[in-house]
């Protein structure tokens, strides 16, 4: 049936119009969200971080790895109120200012480990302080790791004396969806807010594989692969609906507003694009899965980590614009993580995908940049060109790039937070220390000061950790 | 056609040289660094002379035999062989596959639960048994052992893995060849779990390690009257773990005690003393701060350098500084790769040169991933230096061996010269070029 059959011209255009208007108002646009002003809430638990004090501080006279593809071989960094003012040659000290001889010593930005789970499964490690899966279902998206963190974990100080200035610590990998992750500067902090990294998104932490099937195949599931796949979309099927009520009602302010879901508002905020993505996934196969229920649903999937098979997949990474998280050697102890090589990261970076360094792990946190040395090594080997210059983006610039907040660190550039390391000889030797760590301009970890290796609440009064150099030395 | 028979008789010829392997009998290094760990010192520029299998000579300016094969080092480092201690090599192909995980007595998985975010379940192991034997499963075919091999790994203590159960069983020696019997020792150690961190208090780890040795003492007092009334056959320990503990209690075989706290170490030296038991410490976070004790007492630690977190509250004292530690006391250290984990066995150089960036000698370091694991584990009459008469394991690096970004250009094992591939080296070369679709990946 035509509707607009024996209606005069006028009134069929008239018809027309109104479709067309009805059609627009219909239509979900992508940058309505931002108009309008009803919004997912998206900063509880505050930021309350303020550097702490600095003094204008100029290094001078070191090789300086700026993460920018540039190695300077008597360069100077400057870092004033906070920010890096200058890097370059033969900058002059300001008035005042601090100089660090760097004769012999390296210069990198901080390094940033996008995969901790510090705090959330701290030292040490008992029931007690295991606060890192919510193993009661297989869709957690409600909890966030920071409400999880304990601030005191000695492991911190470890992965301070190692250079790492900022981490993302996510919820554990058994669920498919394990809730929010945060990034936190390493600063010591009675509170968690203390440490939250400013400005940083929050990330979603998802898994692939092994993990749910292990703790859910005999709780009802999912017992499968196949079952994994069938979980994530029912769970964002479902913020979909849930984001409809919700702008629903932001639109007519009809009857009571629907109950809120906190799981389902953090889904709605990935839905929305606020909250991207950090994928637990070791096979390339169940990468390009996921990269289809991403698309279907229209989330970002900032990075697949653990990522032991990128190497396998990488043009499709880097056509999609996702990173690769992985390690320079780890592979075997499970069924997913059998064909993990050490050219991994260097096959991935040749590709022209996104490639980086990360932990898992409280004793990896502290040699970060040994593993990067051990994949540049390898991809060396097999005839890549690797310099370090270009090689020390791998756990700096590309994991600030995979966060969302390279506008902020992950490389020594003007104006960016002054989270700088002097390293005491080539950072991608195994004999070199982090000297000097220093996180917005302010000196928070120093090799020969005893007062500047941090101790945690926990190791205070225990007589045999009292014997040992702080952090861990 | 002409240019096909080429190919096909150069294709014979490469087949026919493949199967006479190995073909040269005598292999000589020439110009290497030469780190011998052993009576001939470091050479700055030296040869080695490796002959029937073992090494024959060690100097500078050595002649070759006729017919031998000369590789010039060009001034590279040249090492023993490097060996690793208290891991599953052998013995575990994937943890997750119980299939292929021998570590241990077994998982029950009726109680599994995997809480956590790491890889490998610690509780619910079905009971350790001291006769537990290591040997009666080491797989020659193992991908992981080609892995280590072109790491520069080339000897291995494969020990039963630790938590749950006091007696763990047995640990064997392997090399790393290619051959299909790599079995060097059997019974090389007990290992023995007193760590607290599968559930049970320090006395009751204590009441089960004693009395186990107390019902083994009895049992080789009078075996002949097992079966008598009041005879061992009332104990609560069975008869393949009395059986198996005969070398323990007479001396002649190590306890290997995963331990990790400073007080456990103390009374364990003390029982061991009174018993005349041979100890060796595995763990030992907190080892330094008895290194006097431990010296004295001639009792090897085996450690990863790396363990400095206060990860138990056995573990506080835990630092960086460990294996300089023990070492200045006069400890003999044995390093453990990192985690003590099979996979990782390449990393048994980075376990000893962070050990050196924390105030170890550098010399120190190496010798305990080659001669001090020959000492301690008995085997240093045919490894652990480059000492004439000794197996020819011999490492060719193309920098400081320690150096994380160092690799082996050649590795020997007996004699005899180690293809460099491995299961990953495989997997590289297939996905080295991912514009190439032609032949598909699975026929490459």
């Amino acid at each position: 049936m035509n509707p607009t059959k024996g209606l005069p011209a006028w009134g069929a255009a008239v018809i027309v119009v109104l479709t067309l208007a009805l059609a627009w108002w219909l239509i979900p646009h992508g940058s309505k969200d931002t108009q309008v002003a009803d919004q997912f809430p998206n900063d509880e638990f505050p930021s309350t971080y303020k550097p702490l004090p600095s003094k204008p501080t100029l290094i001078r006279g070191a090789t300086i790895l700026t993460a920018t593809e540039k190695e300077i071989a008597h360069g100077d960094v400057l870092m004033q109120d906070g920010k890096i003012k200058q890097v370059g040659e033969n900058i002059a000290a300001p008035a005042g200012a601090v100089v660090v001889d760097g004769k012999g010593k390296f210069v990198t930005p901080g390094i940033i480990d996008i995969h901790s789970h510090l705090g959330v499964y701290p030292s040490p490690s008992n029931e007690a302080t295991s606060d890192g899966n919510e193993a009661v279902s297989p869709v957690t998206a409600y909890v966030r790791s920071e409400n999880s963190v304990w601030p005191q974990d000695p492991g911190f100080t470890r992965a301070l004396a190692g250079g790492v200035t900022s981490m993302e610590i996510l919820p554990g990998s058994a669920n498919l969806i394990g809730g929010r992750s945060v990034v936190l500067k390493n600063v010591p902090s009675v509170t968690t807010q203390g440490m939250k990294f400013p400005g940083a998104p929050y990330d979603l932490k998802m898994a692939c594989g092994e993990n749910p099937k292990r703790v859910y195949g005999e709780k009802g599931g999912p017992q499968t692969w196949m079952g994994d796949v069938a979980g994530y979309r029912a769970a964002f099927a479902k913020a979909q609906a849930y984001r409809a009520t919700w702008r629903k009602y932001w639109k007519t302010k009809a009857g009571d507003p629907p109950d809120r879901d906190l799981g389902l508002e953090t889904l709605a905020l990935v839905l929305d694009k606020k909250i991207p993505v950090q994928m637990h996934c070791y096979r390339g196969d169940q990468m390009a899965t996921m990269i289809d229920v991403a698309k279907e649903f229209g989330f970002r999937i900032a990075a697949f980590h653990h990522a032991v098979e990128a190497y396998k997949v990488a043009d499709l990474l880097k056509q999609n614009d996702i990173c690769a998280v992985m390690w320079a050697d780890w592979w075997g102890f499970k069924m997913e993580a059998y064909d993990g090589i050490e050219e991994n990261i260097a096959m991935v970076d040749h590709a022209g995908a996104c490639a980086m360094i990360h932990s898992d792990d409280p004793i990896g946190i502290q040699r970060l940049n040994q593993e990067v040395a051990i994949a540049m090594a390898a991809g060396r080997r097999m005839g890549y060109p690797i310099t370090r210059a270009h090689a020390v983006a791998w756990m700096t610039r590309n994991p600030a790039k995979a966060l969302g907040i390279l506008d902020k660190i992950g490389t020594l550039e003007d104006g960016k937070m002054a989270d700088v390391v002097v390293w005491d000889g080539d950072p991608f030797s195994v004999y070199s220390h982090a000297e000097k760590v220093f996180i917005d301009g302010a000196l928070l970890f120093d090799r020969d000061n005893p007062k500047l290796s941090p101790r945690s609440d926990f190791e205070l009064g225990q007589e045999n950790n009292g014997h040992t150099g702080g952090a861990g030395q | 056609m002409k240019k096909l028979l080429l190919f096909a008789n150069v294709l014979a010829l490469s087949i026919a040289a493949a199967s006479a392997q190995p073909v040269a009998t005598a292999t000589l290094i020439k110009h290497g660094h030469i780190y011998s760990v052993g009576a001939a010192g470091t050479l700055a520029d030296g040869d080695v002379l490796i002959e029937n299998g073992k090494v024959a000579q060690v100097g500078a300016n050595l002649t070759a035999p006729t017919g031998a094969k000369v590789i010039d080092a060009h001034g590279k480092p040249v090492t023993p062989g490097l060996m690793v201690s208290a891991t599953q090599l052998g013995i575990d192909e994937i943890d997750l596959v119980a299939e292929t995980n021998d570590s241990g007595p077994g998982l029950d998985y009726s109680k599994f639960d995997a809480d956590g975010y790491t890889a490998g379940p610690k509780a619910y192991e079905k009971a350790a048994s001291a006769a537990f034997d290591v040997s009666d499963a080491i797989n020659p075919n193992s991908t992981l052992i080609p892995v280590a091999r072109i790491a520069g790994v080339t000897r291995s203590l494969t020990t039963p893995s630790t938590g749950g159960g006091v007696f763990r069983g047995q640990a064997a020696i392997i090399n790393l060849g290619t051959g299909k019997n790599l079995l060097d020792k059997s019974k090389a150690g007990m290992v023995v779990d007193i760590s607290t961190g599968n559930g049970d208090s320090r006395p009751m780890l204590w009441a089960q390690l004693r009395e186990t040795l107390d019902d083994a003492r009895e049992y080789w007092a009078d075996r002949a009257g097992y079966h008598r009334p009041g005879g061992a056959r009332d104990q609560r320990t069975n008869r393949i773990d009395l059986d198996a503990l005969e070398p323990v209690i007479h001396g002649r075989e190590p306890l290997i005690v995963n331990v990790n706290s400073a007080a456990d170490i103390r009374a364990l030296l003390q029982y061991c003393q009174t018993n005349k038991l041979k100890l060796i410490v595995l763990g030992g976070q907190e080892a330094w701060e008895v290194a006097g004790d431990l010296a004295a007492a001639h009792v090897p630690v085996i450690i990863d350098s790396e363990q400095n977190l206060p990860n138990s509250f056995s573990g506080l004292g835990g630092t960086l500084k460990n294996a300089a530690r023990l070492d200045a006391a006069g400890v003999t250290v044995v390093f453990q790769p990192q985690g003590g984990t099979a996979h990782y066995a390449r990393t048994i150089t980075q376990i000893a040169g962070n050990a050196v960036a924390n105030g170890m000698k550098w010399d120190h370091a190496l010798a305990a991933i080659t001669k001090n694991p020959a000492q301690v584990w008995g085997i240093d009459a045919t490894y652990g230096t480059l000492d004439p008469g000794k197996d020819a394991d011999v490492v060719i690096w193309d920098g400081d061996p320690l150096q994380v970004t160092s690799a082996p250009t050649a590795v020997f094992i007996k004699g005899a010269q180690m293809p460099m591939t491995s299961r990953q080296t495989e997997l590289r070369d297939r996905y080295r070029d991912l514009s190439k679709k032609n032949p598909p990946f699975g026929y490459r």
